[in-house]
């Protein structure tokens, strides 16, 4: 019973603005599997290419290279219960089209195309002809077709439908609290996934002592800005070759890179303050104060200092403080006590037994 | 071209007279019609699909998990009414929803069409959908039908007949809408040619109705938060209720994003719970509360009904309007219309007998291998004998049931619905169609001129519910007579 009433606050808003707590869910999660979606057909494109280059691996080096990608994209246990080999035709059949694994990108449109329809009156029609579209596109092909006529030129499509989304929603939907939801998935999710193709090169794709310097070393550095669509942007900035403490720099801590950490992370501090109605670096919880923190960490530490105590504990970091904001906009906006239907309908009858 | 073998049979068709000349209403489209080879008319009947699908005009049909999507067949040859005939179908249905209204209000106060023995009482109280529980209620403005949809077929001389009042939560009028704007996009030139009355001033009439019955102790220089309450994204109506919501600018909510507090509704929102003052409901009677109706109901809100009866929250349409669109109340409304406006109907019934009369009973259970025998409260086609039609057993069964609970049926004889010219796989085919105008009830009450026509696209079939084989067409009335 003492659920019932830890309500949130009664008001009287007749506005016409107010968004309910379900449509905020929807619509900060439709944005994000979006996103999600685009970030594994990038993920998926490069490294397939990359595998153009090097196609007398083996077994054994195949998966080397899939097994870290397929860690950070998807779920390791649930492939290998449907495969037996981590070869480039499965790692792209289990993360483009297999429904088992939840972060696949036709899992990622259903779920965007699912919350989408849970939110039709509150998006633009353009909005959801681009989701659904998408989806239909997916659900005509299959693995087997996109091998044999050309994976880039799908992976392409794919990503096309994810700008075109992003495109729509900058200039179709209103500028109102639920942009603000869409902005956070948004950027949340960016952040999340940079730091996860950051990772990729520390995991298991450090290079044998041999390979440092090399052929290969050179290509999976190239391979990891493109993953982030980063390439032309770091070349920009760093006329000479392509050094690995520059490109951890990079997407680190670029404020103009629209994918780098810090930039998303800036996007992300905004929509909140936006939300919450605050004044710069005032922040209502410990989660937005932990979240405070690391971006203003941002400002005073170098590439240099992280790589001394470890990239990956650097990455690991972000991602846990980005996990506990995801919790936290949850629970503040989103979450409202369930009903427990009966002890309503005891309180219902009691409250009328009152007034009778 | 598409229309050189086109046969008329033995039916009232649409478009053409019995001896095969163009009615003069339909002179542009059979020109159109003939000027248009085969494969262009395909082309564009793909196009047409093609953008439903696209943008998600589909509805659900559950045979797998994640449900397959199909779109409600759409057939791009509209349906064409001149204005005189239209002018006198508008007439009759504000005729008929005004004593309709008044009915329900008699029979939930003074009860004096039953006093004066006009109906029968046990048909009343014993009504099915009949909610004794709201006796003496009184409902925002009198006003308890906001949105109807009344269905209405041609017999073998073209006469307009209403088959069935639908006063709980009609659907189709988001088709109406969307058929419109296919055919806008499919010929263009055709439609501005034909001058059409418009169709797209629905929803914002809707929301004028819904606003116009907010609660009276809001006041009336508040403006009330108006929602639609869906069963949620599964139903197979999701599309439609989305698609108002989105045409009046209205949040969708479901059970679930509500509460009552204090005989107050309010939504779950970002910044706590905000008031609710007017609910267009799409969730019949027995699923809105479960404190009162259905207890397994998970749709519903517990405690709407008491927000409702203390007259802080508005429903549309109200509670208990299905007891006036029991068939069995079908068969008195002629005589509801007279005796609550003193009228001659102006549309007329389809010819019923009851089972609960006992010369009609044995009429019925005599001749009802002749009949279309139907249960009383069942909607979409169910529930329903197709006398001359069906196997042995079905109307053997039927038999049993109409003995056993006779209040329960009504038969009629089978109405030889007019036919339309409609694509199928050679060309334009006769097709049985029937027409659901849309009316609604606020300040005034409006028709949308049109409506949705419904067609059997299976050869030779009478049941046009999308559930069995229907499609869809545009509806134009003409803003004048040919």
């Amino acid at each position: 019973m003492s659920d019932l009433f830890q309500q949130k606050p009664i008001t009287t808003r007749r506005d016409h603005m107010v968004m309910l707590s379900r449509v905020a869910n929807s619509l900060y999660w439709m944005s994000r599997y979006i996103e999600r979606s685009e970030n594994v057909a990038r993920l998926l494109d490069v490294n397939l290419q990359l595998m153009l280059d090097f196609a007398d691996f083996n077994d054994q080096q195949l998966k080397e290279h899939w097994l870290p990608i397929l860690c950070s994209a998807g779920d390791e246990k649930t492939f290998f219960k449907l495969y037996d080999r981590a070869n480039s035709e499965n790692v792209t059949e289990f993360l483009t089209f297999r429904e088992e694994n939840p972060n696949s990108i036709i899992s990622c449109l259903f779920t965007a195309r699912e919350n989408a329809r849970q939110v039709r009156d509150q998006i633009s029609l353009e909005m959801f002809e681009a989701i659904n579209e998408c989806y239909l596109f997916l659900k005509s092909k299959n693995a087997h077709e996109v091998w044999k006529f050309g994976a880039h030129d799908f992976f392409e499509q794919i990503k096309k439908y994810s700008h075109l989304f992003q495109g729509l929603t900058d200039s179709t939907f209103l500028r109102t609290e639920g942009y603000e939801f869409i902005n956070l998935g948004k950027f949340l999710e960016r952040a999340d996934k940079t730091t996860r193709i950051l990772d990729l090169k520390y995991h298991i794709l450090l290079p044998s002592v041999a390979d440092v310097g090399g052929a290969v070393d050179a290509a999976q550095w190239q391979a990891i800005l493109r993953s982030a669509s980063a390439l032309e942007a770091y070349r920009r900035f760093h006329v000479e070759d392509i050094i690995p403490n520059k490109v951890a720099e990079f997407l680190i801590f670029s404020t103009t890179f629209p994918r780098s950490i810090r930039y998303c992370l800036q996007r992300i501090d905004a929509e909140l303050h936006r939300l919450s109605g605050k004044e710069r670096r005032e922040y209502r919880s410990q989660e937005e104060r932990d979240f405070g923190k690391l971006l203003s960490d941002l400002n005073f530490i170098t590439i240099e200092q992280i790589l001394d105590t470890g990239l990956h504990q650097f990455l690991q970091g972000v991602q846990k403080t980005l996990d506990q904001l995801d919790d936290h906009i949850y629970q503040e906006f989103m979450y409202h006590p369930p009903v427990d239907t009966e002890a309503e309908i005891f309180l219902q009858q009691q409250q009328m037994q009152q007034q009778q | 071209m598409l229309l050189d073998q086109y046969k008329t049979e033995d039916f009232f068709d649409e478009m053409f007279t019995e001896d095969g000349g163009i009615r003069p209403h339909y002179q542009k489209i059979a020109d159109c019609l003939r000027s248009l080879d085969p494969a262009e008319h395909r082309g564009k009947q793909t196009a047409v699909d093609l953008a439903f699908m696209r943008s998600g005009v589909t509805f659900t049909v559950y045979n797998d998990d994640q449900g397959t999507e199909r779109i409600f067949p759409f057939d791009l040859v509209p349906r064409v009414i001149p204005n005189n005939e239209w002018e006198k179908m508008e007439r009759g249905l504000i005729q008929r929803i005004t004593a309709l209204n008044l009915f329900l209000h008699d029979i939930y106060h003074d009860q004096k069409i039953l006093k004066d023995r006009i109906i029968p009482p046990h048909y009343i109280l014993g009504a099915k959908h009949f909610r004794r529980e709201f006796m003496g209620f009184n409902v925002p403005k009198d006003i308890y039908i906001h949105i109807c949809g009344t269905d209405l077929i041609r017999d073998r001389q073209g006469n307009y007949l209403v088959l069935e009042d639908n006063l709980r939560c009609p659907s189709g009028a988001s088709y109406m809408l969307e058929n419109r704007a296919a055919l806008k996009r499919a010929f263009p030139a055709l439609y501005r040619s034909a001058r059409v009355q418009q169709v797209d001033g629905y929803g914002a009439e809707l929301r004028k109705v819904l606003q116009y019955v907010s609660p009276p102790s809001l006041g009336s220089t508040t403006q009330p938060n108006v929602v639609l309450l869906t069963p949620g994204v599964f139903n197979s109506a999701y599309f439609e209720h989305a698609f108002l919501a989105r045409q009046m600018g209205i949040p969708i909510v479901e059970g679930r994003d509500l509460v009552v507090r204090d005989a107050r509704v309010y939504m779950r929102t970002t910044t706590g719970l905000v008031p609710v003052d007017v609910i267009y409901r799409r969730i019949d009677d027995d699923f809105l509360d479960p404190t009162i109706f259905r207890p397994d109901s998970l749709l519903g809100v517990p405690g709407l009904v008491h927000a409702y009866r203390s007259g802080n929250v508005s429903l549309a349409n109200s509670i208990g309007t299905g007891v006036a669109d029991d068939k069995v109340v079908y068969y008195f409304v002629p005589k509801i219309i007279k005796y609550y406006l003193g009228e001659e109907p102006i549309l007329q019934n389809v010819d019923t007998f009851l089972a609960s009369e006992a010369d009609d009973r044995a009429y019925i259970l005599e001749n009802m291998e002749k009949l279309v025998v139907k249960s009383a409260n069942e909607a979409g086609g169910y529930g329903m004998l197709m006398g001359p039609w069906a196997p042995k057993a079905e109307v053997d069964s039927f038999r049993e049931q109409v003995r056993a609970n006779p209040r329960n049926f009504i038969a009629q004889h089978p109405i030889s619905l007019s036919r339309h010219p409609t694509s199928c796989e050679d060309g334009l085919e006769g097709r049985h169609v029937d027409l659901r105008p849309y009316i609604l009830y606020g300040e005034k009450i409006t028709v949308t001129p049109g409506g949705l026509t419904r067609v059997a696209l299976r050869k030779g079939s009478l049941v046009v519910n999308s559930s069995q084989g229907g499609g869809s067409k545009d509806t134009w009335v003409l803003q004048g007579d040919s």
